[in-house]
């Protein structure tokens, strides 16, 4: 009883009070993309990106396949490219991933009205891990942690599809898995929707030229939201989820 | 050149080559001598049909030694696992990955459902237990959590398992095979998704291969700093299954605070190199230096993290229902884990001294030594205890090359680069990296041109599934759980 009371002194209290006004120090998340001119016919950035998220004339960083290794950085000559702590990531859109110098933020997620009025006070998701490496799902488990706790916004993760309204899937989808993540689907009542978490899910990351994947589910379930980050932050989820369905 | 102990280089033609019945008797050899099997493998010939096999045996003390055969396609051999047990996943893999047949294998069953066999898990032969009372209970490969993917069968009389078989394959993403598709030099986001807890181990053991590959010294610090980074995420794994745990047993307070410690740990990870898993701490040449200022948030970190830890152990360790969950619980042992040639954790939870921190040191560890831990139970229990004795001895070991001001801990003055350097042509590198889990063990070997030819990588897990399931006979149903988050291996390392 005492040794219980003292761990709970020490435990203290422990939440991020304002979740999308946090400041995760040293995170290497958005791409920052100066004006500086590139060297003529140079695509070093190119050459050192691992999963092809780069592309030139005006040099442009597609976050659906970024894995934020900063590999890019030191190989820029005229040091064009770095990266902030921004991890306002997130978007309903596929194609609004993109970042450039001459459009340097991603777009706001907007909020839903359809989305608000079904699940702005309770959302509940079922994890399906389709080849995902362990990262994506360790910080999908942070998610309702005693720091970021997104169970106070009654969102929270599901053992049964039966329970959930929407799946949450991390990995480049293996072909092994295929079959497996389309029973979960089926088994979510209507209606539902599909979070992409992580590059792996978004675009198949560093696994996207790999014949052991098979990403055709995505082409016939467009998600509701995608979340990029290799792994993806808690704090990118949280925010982008938190915009989509209206949370103040 | 590393002097590291963990890296083993050697020249291809130097390699005496066997017959494979040559080189199974050799292995038989010494194997009954008491070496160790540490892998197995295969990979296509250069010309022809063959098969290339290499073998590699870690004996007592000393050095590795590695075999080599050139096998026909197709060849079949006497299988080592009727004798050794250890070889069973291993043989396994060779047969799955190459068509080599080990005649006499109790159990040759795909190990993770590649090339051809993609898509058809359906068709996995379990073993099948009879008896009018038997009933058989199938899990996954989505469990209830939020955890990767994998099948587990169990065979059961009422409560009680008599077997159970585990099939994995799930994750499987083709990473062998990726591995040759990039600029040698290029790999380590890649290498860093593999297992993506254990970014650190695979890194550092790619790095250091390469490095030895490319005949480029790192110093000292480096070495170090990599030390840094892997007992960071020693740390961090180590807390995050504790957590898991205590919540398996609905020990609330456990599973708060070692989630918030754990926090923490990979929060003051990203500090360092952006990313809370440890992606980008580490590169061929190079690994991201501390400033003052780090080191001192790394030490402030550490030591008000480890009072903390040291009080929640206390509560954990002193409750009667934990005593009640985990003392006796799935037990492994000793001489099965010999047998099935466990690795790592959990391997040293039933009392099998074995670390490469200690047996194959790299220079970090030959500077500054680790003590080598061990429980003798073998259960839940002694996997948890060790999970925190090592945590304490990663933190005292950490803190102390952090407040050794002799020490130089920041980026190294001069690091190569080596985009683009060339491999040395026809070698074979091993290096074995001793992360949370057990020895990442990787093999690159390189082709006459300097390019790399097979890259052969093996996560503990590999094992040590089966570990689990010998754990969970006669045990009831219930506490496979926490017999499995006991273990806490690797899907996506096993599946590659």
């Amino acid at each position: 009883m005492i040794k219980s009371i003292s761990v709970r002194r020490s435990q203290a209290s422990q939440y991020i009070p304002d979740l999308r006004g946090a400041d995760p120090v040293g995170f290497r998340g958005k791409p920052v993309i100066s004006t500086t001119a590139c060297g003529t016919g140079c695509s070093a950035c190119v050459a050192a990106c691992p999963s092809n998220a780069i592309a030139l004339d005006p040099v442009r960083i597609d976050l659906g396949r970024c894995v934020m290794c900063g590999d890019c950085e030191p190989a820029c000559p005229s040091a064009k490219l770095s990266f902030s702590n921004d991890f306002r990531l997130a978007s309903t859109n596929r194609d609004a991933l993109t970042v450039s110098a001459t459009h340097p933020d991603i777009d706001p997620v907007k909020v839903s009205a359809a989305l608000r009025k079904r699940f702005g006070r309770s959302l509940k998701l079922r994890s399906v891990s389709a080849g995902g490496c362990n990262g994506c799902e360790m910080e999908i488990n942070a998610w309702g942690n005693v720091n970021f706790d997104i169970g106070r916004y009654g969102i929270d993760m599901v053992a049964s599809p039966r329970h959930a309204d929407g799946l949450v899937l991390s990995g480049p989808i293996s072909r092994n898995m295929v079959s497996a993540l389309q029973t979960c689907w089926d088994a979510i009542p209507e209606p539902k929707l599909v979070i992409a978490v992580g590059a792996c899910a978004i675009s198949g990351g560093v696994f996207a030229d790999c014949s052991e994947t098979d990403r055709r589910f995505l082409e016939t379930f467009r998600p509701a939201l995608y979340v990029p980050g290799c792994p993806a932050h808690p704090l990118t989820f949280i925010a982008g989820i938190m915009d989509l369905l209206g949370i103040s | 050149m590393s002097a590291g102990k963990n890296l083993q280089l050697c020249e291809v033609r130097e390699l005496t080559p066997f017959s494979l019945a040559g080189l199974i008797q050799h292995c038989t050899e010494r194997l009954n001598a008491g070496d160790r099997l540490l892998t197995l493998f295969g990979r296509p010939a250069e010309t022809g049909d063959g098969i290339v096999v290499t073998a590699v045996l870690q004996p007592v003390a000393g050095d590795l030694t590695i075999l080599r055969a050139q096998a026909l396609a197709g060849e079949h051999f006497p299988s080592l696992t009727a004798t050794h047990p250890a070889a069973q996943i291993y043989e396994r893999e060779l047969w799955e990955q190459t068509g080599l047949r080990p005649d006499g294998h109790p159990w040759l069953k795909p190990v993770r459902f590649e090339g051809e066999r993609q898509q058809h898990m359906a068709d996995y032969p379990f073993f099948q237990v009879r008896g009018p009372e038997v009933h058989e209970v199938g899990v996954g490969p989505i469990h209830a959590g939020v955890i990767e993917p994998g099948h587990f069968r169990f065979m059961c009389l009422g409560e009680t398992v008599h077997h159970l078989e585990i099939q994995l394959g799930y994750q499987h993403r083709g990473v062998e095979a990726l591995l040759l598709r990039r600029p040698p030099m290029a790999l380590t986001p890649v290498i860093e998704s593999i297992c993506g807890d254990s970014c650190i181990a695979y890194a550092w053991g790619y790095c250091a291969a390469v490095e030895a590959l490319s005949d480029s010294a790192v110093g000292m610090e480096t070495d170090l700093l990599r030390g840094v980074a892997l007992e960071m995420e020693r740390i961090a794994i180590h807390v995050a299954t504790l957590g898991g745990l205590a919540t398996d047993i609905a020990f609330l307070q456990g599973g708060g605070t070692y989630g918030r410690l754990r926090t923490a740990i990979i929060n003051a990870v990203q500090r360092v190199c952006g990313n809370r898993f440890g992606r980008g701490w580490l590169r061929p040449g190079r690994a991201r230096g501390l400033t003052q200022a780090q080191r001192d948030d790394l030490t402030r970190t550490l030591t008000a993290f480890v009072r903390d830890f040291d009080e929640v152990n206390e509560l954990m360790c002193s409750s009667r229902s934990v005593k009640a969950r985990f003392q006796g619980t799935g037990v492994v042992s000793t001489q099965s884990a010999r047998e099935l040639g466990l690795l790592g954790l959990a391997a040293r939870a039933s009392g099998v001294a074995i670390d490469a921190r200690s047996d194959l040191p790299c220079v970090a560890y030959q500077r500054f030594p680790v003590e080598l831990l061990t429980e003798s139970g073998g259960d839940c229990w002694a996997r948890m205890k060790l999970r925190m004795r090592e945590v304490s001895v990663s933190v005292r070991w950490l803190l102390k090359l952090l407040d050794d001001d002799t020490l130089e801990l920041g980026a190294a003055r001069s690091t190569p680069d080596l985009t683009g350097k060339p491999l040395q042509p026809s070698m074979l590198c091993l290096s074995v990296i001793e992360g949370a889990r057990g020895p990442v063990v990787q093999a690159l070997e390189t082709s006459p041109g300097g390019q790399i030819l097979h890259y052969k990588v093996q996560d503990p897990s590999l094992p040590n599934w089966f570990g689990l399931a010998m754990a969970v006979r006669d045990n009831a149903i219930s506490d496979f759980p926490i017999c499995n988050k006991s273990f806490d291996l690797s899907y996506c390392g096993n599946d590659l």
